[in-house]
Parts: C-alpha cells; sequence; structure tokens
C-alpha cells in the first residue's frame, strides 16, 4: 500500500516534470555566483560551499505548492481517506517518493556546482554526506509546510515564512560540517533529520484532516 | 458485497457556525436506497460526506459495514494518464479483482476511449469516468452526489442499469438528485424538512 501510493506520486513529479526544477535553481545559483563575487579562486572555495546549502535550501521550497494541493482539489485525498488509509501513511508515502525525487538529483547535481566554485575535494565529499542526512529534513519539511498551506491563498509565500525560520538549524549544522568540528556538526544535522522527519507523517497527517471540510 | 448496511439515527449537521440540518434518521438495509431532495445548499453533499466518514457529525451516529464509494464534483483521477490506467490505480488501492476496471469501462460504455488521457474527456465523459470509478471500487455502498448531472439520455440508461445491478447485488446506493433517477422505491428523504429553525 505505502508502495503503490508513493509510486503514483513519484509518477506524477516525473510526469510534471518537477523533479528538474530544483536541479536547475541549484545549478543556476551556483553560476550565477562567481559573477557576482568575483573570480577569486579562493574565495569561491571558502564560500561556496555554503552558498550551496542556501541554495539547497531554498531549492527544497520550490515544488511546495504541487506537493499536497493538487490532490486536495482533485479529491484524490479524499478517496484515499474513505478507503480507511490513515493520512499518515498517505504522508509517509509522499515524503518516500518526495525525497526520491528531491534528494538524490541535488546531490548529483552539487557536483557540477562544486566544480564551477572551484570546491576541493574534501570538501565535496562534506558536502556530499551533509546533503544525503539534510536532504530527508529538507523534504520533510517542505512536505510538513505543504500540508499546511495547502487550500490557501498565496501558499507559496505563505509556505516560504514559515519553513524559513524551522530550517534555519539544518542550515547552521549542515554549513557547519564544511568547517572545524565538522564531526559534531554532522551528529546534529543527522538529530535534527531525523526529528523533522519522524514528526512529519504525524503533524502532516493531522494538518490534512484538519484542512478537510 | 453481501452485508452492506447504513444506519444514522438522529444526525445533525453543523457547518460554518450554522445548523444545516437536523434529526435525521435512516435505516438502509442491503438492496435498499436512498434518495436525498431538497433545493441548493440544504445539505444534501454534507449528508453524503457524513455517510463517508469525511464529515464531523454534530450529534447523532452514524453506523455503516462494508465499503463504501463517493462520486462528487471532483473526478480524483490523474489528468495525464490514459483513463484505463488511471482507474487501474484505485482499484490497485482497492485490491480488486483484475477484470474490475475493464467491467466498469464495459458498464459505462467507456471502453473506446480507455486509452485518452483523462484530461482530453468530455464534462459528461468524465461523469461516466467517475462512476467506472465507483463501480470498478466493488464496494457496497455508493454514495452519488448528482451522478445525471451532465449525462445525456443514453448514458443515463447505463447508469441506471449499473445501479439496478448493485442494488440487485446487495449493495446500497445513497443518491443527491434534483433529477428522476432510475432507483427502484428509495427512501425518499427531503432535506427541507429537517432544516432547523431559525432562532429568532
Amino acid at each position: 500500500m505505502l508502495w503503490l501510493l508513493a509510486s503514483r506520486d513519484l509518477a506524477s513529479a516525473w510526469r510534471s516534470a518537477g523533479l528538474w526544477l530544483p536541479v536547475a535553481f541549484l545549478l543556476l545559483v551556483a553560476s550565477l555566483y562567481p559573477f557576482a563575487v568575483g573570480p577569486d579562486a579562493v574565495l569561491l572555495a571558502r564560500t561556496g560551499g555554503g552558498m550551496l546549502w542556501i541554495a539547497a535550501l531554498l531549492a527544497s521550497l520550490l515544488p511546495v505548492d504541487r506537493l499536497i494541493a493538487p490532490d486536495r482539489d482533485a479529491g484524490v485525498l479524499d478517496q484515499i481517506a474513505l478507503r480507511g488509509i490513515g493520512e499518515e501513511m498517505v504522508v509517509l508515502a509522499r515524503l518516500i517518493a518526495h525525497w526520491l525525487g528531491f534528494g538524490p538529483p541535488l546531490m548529483i547535481a552539487t557536483l557540477p556546482a562544486a566544480a564551477l566554485l572551484k570546491l576541493d575535494s574534501g570538501t565535496i565529499l562534506m558536502l556530499e554526506a551533509g546533503l544525503l542526512i539534510g536532504t530527508p529534513a529538507l523534504a520533510a519539511l517542505g512536505l510538513l509546510v505543504a500540508t499546511l498551506t495547502a487550500g490557501l491563498r498565496s501558499s507559496g509565500a505563505l509556505a516560504g515564512l514559515l519553513a524559513m525560520p524551522l530550517a534555519v538549524p539544518l542550515l547552521i549544522f549542515g554549513a557547519g560540517t564544511l568547517g572545524d568540528g565538522s564531526g559534531a556538526a554532522l551528529k546534529f544535522l543527522g538529530a535534527a533529520s531525523l526529528l523533522l522527519v519522524a514528526i512529519t507523517p504525524f503533524a502532516g497527517g493531522a494538518a490534512i484532516r484538519a484542512g478537510r471540510e | 458485497m453481501s452485508g452492506a448496511a447504513l444506519r444514522l439515527d438522529d444526525v445533525a449537521c453543523l457547518r460554518g457556525g450554522r445548523m444545516l440540518f437536523r434529526g435525521i434518521t435512516l435505516t438502509i438495509a442491503p438492496g435498499g436506497s436512498a434518495l436525498l431532495t431538497g433545493p441548493n445548499g440544504v445539505g444534501k453533499s454534507s449528508l453524503l460526506r457524513i455517510c463517508a466518514g469525511l464529515l464531523p457529525i454534530f450529534a447523532g451516529t452514524m453506523t455503516r459495514e462494508g465499503g463504501v464509494a463517493l462520486a462528487d464534483e471532483r473526478l480524483a483521477l490523474d489528468m495525464e494518464l490514459p483513463l484505463a490506467k488511471a482507474l487501474d490505480f484505485w482499484a490497485r488501492i482497492d485490491r480488486a479483482k483484475d477484470s474490475a476496471v475493464d467491467d466498469a469501462l464495459g458498464a459505462m460504455a467507456l471502453k473506446p476511449i480507455a486509452d485518452v488521457p483523462v484530461r482530453m474527456l468530455s464534462t459528461g465523459q468524465r461523469k461516466r469516468a467517475m462512476l467506472a470509478r465507483v463501480i470498478a471500487s466493488g464496494a457496497g455502498i455508493w454514495l452519488l452526489d448528482e451522478p445525471g448531472n451532465g449525462l445525456d439520455s443514453a448514458s443515463l440508461a447505463l447508469l441506471g442499469g449499473a445501479v439496478a445491478a448493485h442494488l440487485a447485488g446487495g449493495g446500497i446506493v445513497v443518491a443527491a438528485s434534483h433529477q428522476p433517477l432510475p432507483l427502484a422505491a428509495p427512501v425518499m428523504l427531503e432535506l427541507t424538512d429537517h432544516q432547523a429553525v431559525e432562532a429568532a
């Protein structure tokens, strides 16, 4: 059942070409950044990693408006509820599908982006490790605000306002892995990620139920 | 689908601070049907959503046995998929037997357009696709909200045939409609009679 729901979500994300949006955004930011700060290789290598974390965080907000709202408006969520399937299951399936369509492509896009910024191999390794741990949290956060804002007007802007404060710990620990004391930062990132992934099915399920009228 | 049953006992519905209706008592046995009538806004759709378990009940109780399928104004089919594939998703969720989608497409005369993407369908075809989703679900209780809207006379006859077959098989149909529907001896429920008296 979980796989049935998740594979449908992944297939519809693929068909709507929404998977390319975060990837294109990350690459765009990475290619614009050297124009803004100048072609100083040392400066780019020092600041590029943190900048990519910001880009990844903002990229996670791009697909928010198509995660829940279209299915809610089309009655799909109601039809699933009719069949006695809990909203928590729906959100969990969607979280899996959303991460699969968001995390790995973003991690792959990070490689050419890192090359554009002349990051060294150690930094790239830490960046990828951090993204592997952090992207589930970013996906969960995006999904959570999508369930909260589904059905509201100008939900996209509201989603950004809601998600940003909650994403600050991820940004701090994520970018922290690139500096000194990266081991501790990775552990904190993992803890923050676990927490968000664990609460999202329950909080998101409750939000969908509360939004039903 | 034997053993389907639906029972409402003194149900009241409060929406947006307004009492839509109260004192609805209704018992439907296998093979029985009910027709909800009344002007727009009287709460026909809300009562169907209460029967579906999607709306909380303000007072009273609702009990039902058997699965439930709902056809309201929303299609709930993937727009980009071919019709048969879109229906197949729900059939797999329902664990319906393999021929369920095929039979439902046949019952609604949709087989010629089974490979057409859902977004290309006309209004009447979408309505028939929605009814095919209900038929394929194999649920015992059908909740139909204005099922005749947008259907031509040939499609109405198909709907009548599908409903008759469902009732003959021991199913239950609750329909809200302002059109005459081919239901055999339904329980008529006029919701205007159950409107709450406004406090002066």
